[in-house]
């Protein structure tokens, strides 16, 4: 196999780990931004991908599944809400406890409905998210590099995959072109200047949450009814926290948020491919020094070595409202 | 008479009502919504705690499991409650126990050959010096350039993790066998079992893991009240957790106190490697954190990071993973992962709801007031 054609797939694949941590990663930068730490984004997708594909495969309809599991992301997202923005208790609390939440209850709820020790049965193709072949990639697939780059990267995903990657724009749009993400950003660095205008800040963070709730329940989506065929306990793997790091990597802003993401899926893509493989002048490099690459390059990014990560002020801070 | 007017002029609930009564209903309520759980997969909440009960505590087998699990969770229900006194929120229990067994596992491959009474120390030694390594960095990096120690201890985990994998698959593997394993101990370095240790006293106890670390568990959970609420330093740290502000015009330094916190925090999980690597594993292997880390988040709020509270939770949660066992026999339905569900549950009513109720709770202790003022 050439280069070129190695580089293809790699990227490649590298597009398709990085949507979960792309939609997740927008999910946490809408809810952080309005001042609500979200360490729940684990626990979200999880309960979104089981649900998804309990969903799909009942109804054996790919789209049902798709809203279960965007409703029951939101419903989890709800419960951050309300005890982190009525109650004011500790958003970092709540976060741990709804990742916990939903590893139990994937498990126990998956064995009580399916008897398959936790594992949905397989999807059949229908109620899987189908990949979508562009016009023309058949033909155009011999074609030296446009070829490569036409039929095997662009084309031929499904379309969450070109949704997560389109919701990138609309997401920067939102939130510095609109009313709506000028009141949410302002709800994160400055609450109090936000009530004062007559905003409401528990609104507008409910609101944060909400929007952060459908982009895990996509994520966890894709993870059950695209990229596999079916749930697996715990497939979300520490991909929610990967997603975390890389929206501090992107410094809470959408683009550079979806390039950490794009990174740290390249870092997973290429780990897997250099496998027992000897690089010249380098060797062989652990497959887990890979693996950790992404979480020591985000201590190091918070350790202000590169650059400086400087999180929305009002961030992990409930706002309780003078009398 | 001081209580009830407390109760009507400022709004306060009695101290009994907010250290014993709040934190109880709030974990009555977690396991009121852990049965509803239960009722929809189908089965009786009243059998099900029948079962759990007996699975915990029903004979001499089940209770040393109990006191195993709770030895676990006593060592991270502390480590997390140490930093909580000082205002930080420790989620890297898990990666620091699992370095402390790594500690452990270097100190008896090395010295397997010596007596009992040398490697024991050194073990312990391994176990909290190499547990506090891995929380030094995360605290340095908060306290010195105030990157936030959640984010850093959660990188930490999963760093532990890839760098346990790399470590056991590429060096501590026993030569000829496909699981990431090292040898086994010499059993003269293993940590002496409870049940052996009682026959020691013609006292016959069927076998379980329990061992010699629970007796350490105890002890610690002694140690660290008394560092916390009677040594200068723990009044220090205190204060840091309280009011870090007012804490620096007292002349009391933040940056040492969220180290050594984090630091004692780290060792603590550390320990837990005594209990799994040398008192019950014999070897090294991978993950004998099993979650136990993120269960003294679960403990350390239960018990409002007090060490009597903390007994009592983790008492609870390893009763809770013993008779949880259980259950997968009685009930083909149900697995152990309730636990993990009521587990969730505890942390999200005494955690993050930890004052959802406490209006009512007010509201009645103000008519009580109201009433006997009245009558």
């Amino acid at each position: 196999m050439d280069y070129f054609t190695l580089f293809i797939l790699i990227l490649d694949s590298t597009l398709r780990v990085s949507v979960p941590l792309v939609l997740a990663s927008l999910a946490g930068l809408f809810s952080e931004r309005s001042g609500v730490v979200d360490i729940g984004l684990e626990g979200k997708m999880l309960a979104a991908a089981f649900a998804s594909a309990a969903a799909a495969y009942v109804t054996g309809s790919v789209w049902i599944g798709l809203l279960a599991g965007v409703g029951v992301s939101m419903a989890l997202a709800m419960v951050h809400g309300f005890a982190c923005v009525t109650h004011n208790g500790n958003q970092i609390v709540s976060g741990v406890a709804i990742n916990i939440l939903a590893s139990g209850l994937t498990v126990i709820l998956g064995i009580a409905w399916f008897s398959r020790g936790g594992q949905t049965p397989p999807l059949p193709p229908s109620a899987r998210f189908q990949s979508l072949e562009f016009p023309g990639a058949a033909a155009l697939a011999d074609v030296p590099v446009i070829g490569g780059i036409y039929s095997e990267l662009l084309s031929g995903h499904n379309i969450l995959v070109y949704a997560a990657f389109l919701a990138v724009p609309l997401v920067w749009w939102i939130l510095y072109r609109t009313r709506f993400g000028l009141r949410l950003r302002a709800v994160g660095e400055n609450p109090e200047a936000v009530d004062t205008a007559g905003i409401s800040v528990a609104k507008m963070r409910y609101m944060a949450l909400a929007c952060g709730g459908v982009l895990t329940g996509v994520a966890g989506a894709y993870l059950a009814t695209a990229q596999s065929a079916g749930f697996i306990r715990e497939m979300t793997a520490g991909k929610g926290f990967i997603a975390l790091a890389a929206l501090i990597f992107g410094k809470w802003r959408p683009v550079p948020a979806m390039l950490s993401a794009l990174l740290f899926g390249f870092l997973d893509a290429v780990a897997i491919r250099l496998q027992g493989v000897s690089l010249p002048l380098i060797g062989e490099i652990p497959v887990q020094f890979i693996q950790a690459l992404p979480y020591v390059l985000t201590v190091v990014l918070l350790a202000g070595f590169i650059g400086k990560a400087v999180a929305p002020k009002a961030i992990g801070v409930p706002y309780v409202k003078e009398r | 008479m001081s209580t009830a007017s407390s109760v009507l002029k400022e709004g306060r609930l009695p101290r009994w009502a907010e250290i014993a009564l709040l934190p109880a209903i709030n974990v009555i309520v977690a396991l009121l919504v852990g049965g509803l759980v239960v009722v929809l997969i189908g089965e009786n909440p009243l059998e099900v705690v029948k079962v759990l009960l007996w699975g915990a505590f029903g004979f001499q087998e089940a209770i040393g499991y109990t006191l195993y699990y709770t030895t676990n969770f006593i060592f991270t229900g502390l480590a997390v409650a140490v930093a909580f006194h000082c205002g930080l929120f420790n989620i890297g229990g898990e990666g620091q126990a699992y370095l402390g067994g790594l500690g452990v596992g270097l100190v008896v491959l090395a010295f397997d050959g010596q007596p009992f009474y040398v490697i024991l120390p050194l073990a312990m030694i391994a176990a909290g010096l190499f547990g506090a390594a891995w929380a030094f960095i995360p605290a340095y990096l908060q306290a010195k350039r105030g990157s936030h120690i959640v984010i850093t201890t959660i990188m930490f985990n999963f760093i532990a993790s890839t760098l346990m994998v790399y470590l056991l698959v590429n060096i501590f593997i026993k030569p000829g066998q496909m699981s990431p394993e090292s040898r086994e101990f010499a059993e003269n370095a293993w940590l002496p079992f409870i049940h052996e240790m009682l026959g020691w006293f013609g006292i016959s106890f069927e076998p379980s893991p329990l061992n010699m670390s629970f007796l350490w568990a105890l002890a610690l959970l002694v140690l660290v009240w008394l560092f916390i609420w009677h040594t200068r330093w723990g009044y220090e740290l205190r204060t840091v957790g309280q009011n870090e502000n007012a804490a620096r015009y007292a002349g009391i330094s933040p940056v040492r106190n969220i180290i050594i916190s984090m630091l004692i925090s780290g060792a603590l999980a550390g320990f837990l490697g005594l209990n799994e690597i040398l008192g019950v594993q014999h070897r090294l292997l991978l993950n004998f954190t099993a979650g136990y880390g993120f269960v003294g988040i679960a403990v350390a709020l239960m018990g409002r990071s007090h060490p009597v509270g903390i007994l009592l939770a983790a008492l609870l949660f390893g009763a809770l993973y013993q008779g949880g066992a259980e259950l997968s026999f009685e009930f083909p339905r149900i697995t152990r992962d309730l636990v993990v569900v009521i587990q969730g549950l505890v942390i999200l009513f005494a955690g993050a709801l930890e004052y959802l109720f406490k209006p009512q709770l007010l509201a009645i202790f103000r008519r009580i007031a109201l009433m006997r003022a009245g009558g």
